[in-house]
């Protein structure tokens, strides 16, 4: 069949099975668009900007088990989704962009809205592709949705000529692709697993240390179950939440800067320490000296080589798939032997001691809002269930320590570039993901301005997330950094002139509310989920002089961690 | 330590820029850096001269192996090898220094590829050290200008690096 380049691309992404495609037209995608209009195999959401686009596609793909899309024109189009993808490629998270050309003849020539996409993305995806021949559209487009979701996954961006999408070839879309130069998929060396179990068989003060890499290879119900056997305490990093149940006793917490005392303690002071699809991030392990000062061994399970010894010096290196290691891990204790518990039931002490500093406790007021108490009524209010997108700053710390997740893929939010204005339109993907389950967006009032735009989009595909701003005035998480660092000067982090967030959600069609007594946090995150169709936007007027507690200070070690304000 | 490090890559336009941008971006070394199409016109063949400690060395062959285009990664200096280098040195050649150049060049089994009134071209081959000896041996007032291509290597024997 004889088709055009932008017929193509359309075949391609149903021949993918995309459901949504987030994108924003211009002049270099107008065949695509035109071809869009004319199907209705998947839909597509027309976002306010495109940096929205693409972290819209990146919210929908953290939520499902699928490649997000997004379609962007050229030049502004392209530069304006750059955030989005550098986003997603800090994360792990596989998307496939779209972005539309200068025509093949042009390029090179300082042409209208021209840019080098291919270079300017390079350093911040994992793969991406400029098209020259229509011939090369549907096997590029298989390369990249293969690319995108195997081995650690990641952004792909397509670059395509507008002229390359009017030109004609015959169509076929590849059933399989191989490239020779990728193989993915590494199997992990029987021999290394059979070492990691002796090693954690004799563990005396064991740990378990997990992250994305089990939300992203889908194996949180294998690592419950080899933590059930094994008996350890489990802690995630902040992209590791939910793939550990939260209430589960086993778990002691989030680790990190702002991890509970506990699961840093357990990670300095462990004997044997098995890390499950983690980087040892610096905001996990802080100063790596002070952290190698303990004497412990490390057995590292990652898919990607160069996650293994790169910034902690590995014992027991495995490379390969989490979810199949762990398999096979299972099966060798099943078959031969548990752990004794005996040997562990003093350092289990030790942890439970740990725990009952209660590193998490906070003081509530009944006149001000404390945002901790929202977000621990949000928890209430949604039973655990929500899925829950952030912004970035202290209102995505309170999220991750309050708001215990029991299952994966329900914490979305931007862990290794922290970018603000990621919340709302990551909340839009998972909505829209999702349609009949609770979304909530948790957010500040700094981070919400960065990409408010899409509240329009929100009324126009009818997305009633619930936004929960908890709003402190001030660029909290900078302004907490200057009163610890910089002797009080908060110098320009005063959100001035704020608008009333109220009328704003007002004046796009939404409800709004603004909350001011602690009496009315419930009944206020009652009503908004009771309104099932509307997007609620609740600008939760907090104490403007919480800070984020616990808190280990840049370059000091996990077990010198401040506790609250009086350890300063 | 110093490293030989060579690439067989996709013979794409861009697949350079990969490997050069993965350097700067995580502020590898690159000491010399060489690359031309091989004897399979879809693979092109470089050679990066870097320096590191062993740590560092492990992850740029790790990194090197992520990229999409790079098909295989070897350390040829790991083990018996053969380097090479090829320099143009245009030099003053007049009076006693006419003869003087001559049989320098000899001695290091350089030829004379070009010849005027006042110069000549002195074409060498050999290892780095090699050429960098020939550079500090003859009057460096008299060197008018140098190219060198950067260092070639390969395993000695059964080390191939190939794609079967
Ligand atoms: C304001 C702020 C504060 C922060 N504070 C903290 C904090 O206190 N604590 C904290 O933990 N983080 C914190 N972070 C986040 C931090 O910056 C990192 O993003 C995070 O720690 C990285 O998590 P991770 O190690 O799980 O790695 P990820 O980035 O999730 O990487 C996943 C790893 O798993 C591997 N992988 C992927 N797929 C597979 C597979 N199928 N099989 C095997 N392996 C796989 C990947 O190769 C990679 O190495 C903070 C961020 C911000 C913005
Ligand atoms: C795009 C972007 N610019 C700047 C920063 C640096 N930064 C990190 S947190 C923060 C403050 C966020 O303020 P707000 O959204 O009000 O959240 P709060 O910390 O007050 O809860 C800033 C400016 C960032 N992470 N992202
Ligand atoms: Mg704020």
């Amino acid at each position: 069949m004889v088709l055009t380049g932008a017929e193509i691309v359309v075949r391609c992404l149903q021949e993918e099975k995309v459901e949504y495609v987030f994108g924003y037209p211009g002049g270099a995608v107008l065949f695509l668009y035109d071809e869009i209009f004319k199907q209705d195999k998947f839909r597509h959401v027309l976002v306010r900007h495109e940096q929205a686009a693409v972290h819209a596609a990146d919210g929908y793909a953290r939520t499902t088990q699928n490649v997000g899309v997004a379609l962007v024109t050229s030049g502004p189009g392209a530069t304006n989704a750059v955030t989005g993808i550098a986003t997603a490629y800090m994360d792990s998270i596989p998307l496939v962009i779209i972005s539309g050309q200068v025509p093949t003849a042009a390029i090179g020539l300082d042409a209208f809205q021209e840019v080098d996409t291919v270079g300017i993305t390079r350093p911040c995806v994992k793969h991406n592709f400029l098209v020259r021949d229509v011939r090369d559209i549907a096997v590029t487009l298989k390369k990249a949705f293969h690319i995108a979701r195997s081995g650690r996954p990641g952004p792909v961006l397509v670059d395509i000529p507008k002229d390359v999408t009017a030109q004609r070839c015959e169509f076929a879309y590849p059933e399989q692709i191989s490239i020779r130069s990728y193989s993915p998929t590494p199997q992990a060396e029987p021999e290394q697993i059979r070492k990691a179990l002796q090693l954690l068989l004799a563990a005396k003060r064991p740990m378990i240390y997990t992250g994305g890499g089990v939300v992203l290879s889908n194996a949180a119900e294998k690592l419950t179950r080899l933590a059930r056997l094994l008996g350890f305490p489990v802690t995630n990093t902040l992209m590791g939440l939910g793939g550990y149940p939260a209430s589960d006793k086993q778990f002691v917490g989030m680790l990190g800067m702002h991890g509970t005392y506990e699961a840093n303690m357990g990670m300095h002071y462990c004997d044997v320490l098995l890390a499950v699809g983690a980087r040892f991030d610096d905001r996990v392990i802080g100063n790596t000296a002070h952290f190698a000062q303990e004497p412990r061994k490390i057995i590292h399970i990652d898919i990607d080589p160069s996650s293994i010894s790169k910034r902690v010096k590995v014992d027991v290196p495995i490379v390969g798939d989490v979810g199949d290691v762990l398999d096979a891990m299972i099966a060798g204790l099943e078959s031969g032997g548990r752990p004794n518990p005996e040997l562990t039931s003093a350092w289990w002490r030790q942890v439970d001691e740990w725990r009952s500093r209660n590193s998490m406790v906070f003081k509530n007021s009944d006149e001000i809002i404390k945002p901790q108490f929202v977000v621990q009524k949000l928890w209430e209010v949604t039973g655990g269930e929500a899925f829950v997108a952030t912004d970035v700053g202290q209102h995505q710390m309170w999220a991750a320590q309050y708001y215990g997740f029991d299952e994966p893929r329900r914490w979305v939010t931007s862990g290794g570039l922290g970018t603000m204005g990621f919340g709302l339109p990551a909340a839009m993907g998972a909505q829209l993901a999702h349609p009949d389950k609770p979304v909530a967006c948790i957010t500040g009032e700094g981070s919400i301005q960065m990409c408010i735009q899409e509240l329009s989009t929100c009324k126009q595909y009818r997305l009633p997330i619930k936004i929960i701003s908890l709003n402190n005035r001030y660029l909290g998480m900078v302004r907490q950094w200057q009163e610890i660092f910089h002797g009080n000067r908060y110098s320009e982090s005063y959100m001035d002139s704020l608008p009333d967030f109220a009328k704003l959600a007002e004046a796009y069609g939404h409800v709004g509310l603004q909350i001011t007594k602690p009496g009315d946090v419930e009944g206020a995150l009652r009503e908004a989920f009771a309104r099932k169709n509307d997007l609620v936007f609740m600008d939760f007027q907090i104490d403007q002089t919480e800070n984020v507690y616990p808190m280990i200070q840049g370059g000091k070690g996990l077990n010198e961690m401040i506790l609250s304000s009086e350890d300063l | 330590m110093r490293h030989v490090l060579s690439l067989l890559l996709e013979n794409e336009s861009g697949a350079l820029s990969r490997v050069s941008g993965l350097f700067s971006s995580r502020g590898y070394n690159i000491e010399s850096l060489t690359v031309a199409p091989t004897e399979d016109a879809s693979l092109s063949r470089m050679t990066i001269v870097t320096s590191g400690s062993d740590e560092v060395i492990e992850q740029i062959t790790k990194q090197l192996n992520k990229l999409v285009d790079v098909v295989k990664v070897m350390d040829v200096s790991e083990a018996a090898h053969i380097e090479r280098e090829l320099m143009l040195v245009k030099v003053h050649a007049v009076g006693a220094a006419r003869e003087e150049m001559k049989r320098m060049s000899e001695i290091f089994r350089g030829r004379i590829i070009d010849v005027t009134e006042s110069s000549y071209v002195i074409e060498l081959t050999g290892t780095q050290d090699k050429l960098d000896s020939f550079l500090g041996a003859i009057d460096s007032a008299l060197i008018l200008e140098t190219v060198r291509s950067g260092v070639c290597g390969l395993g000695r024997g059964d080390r191939v690096l190939k794609v079967q």
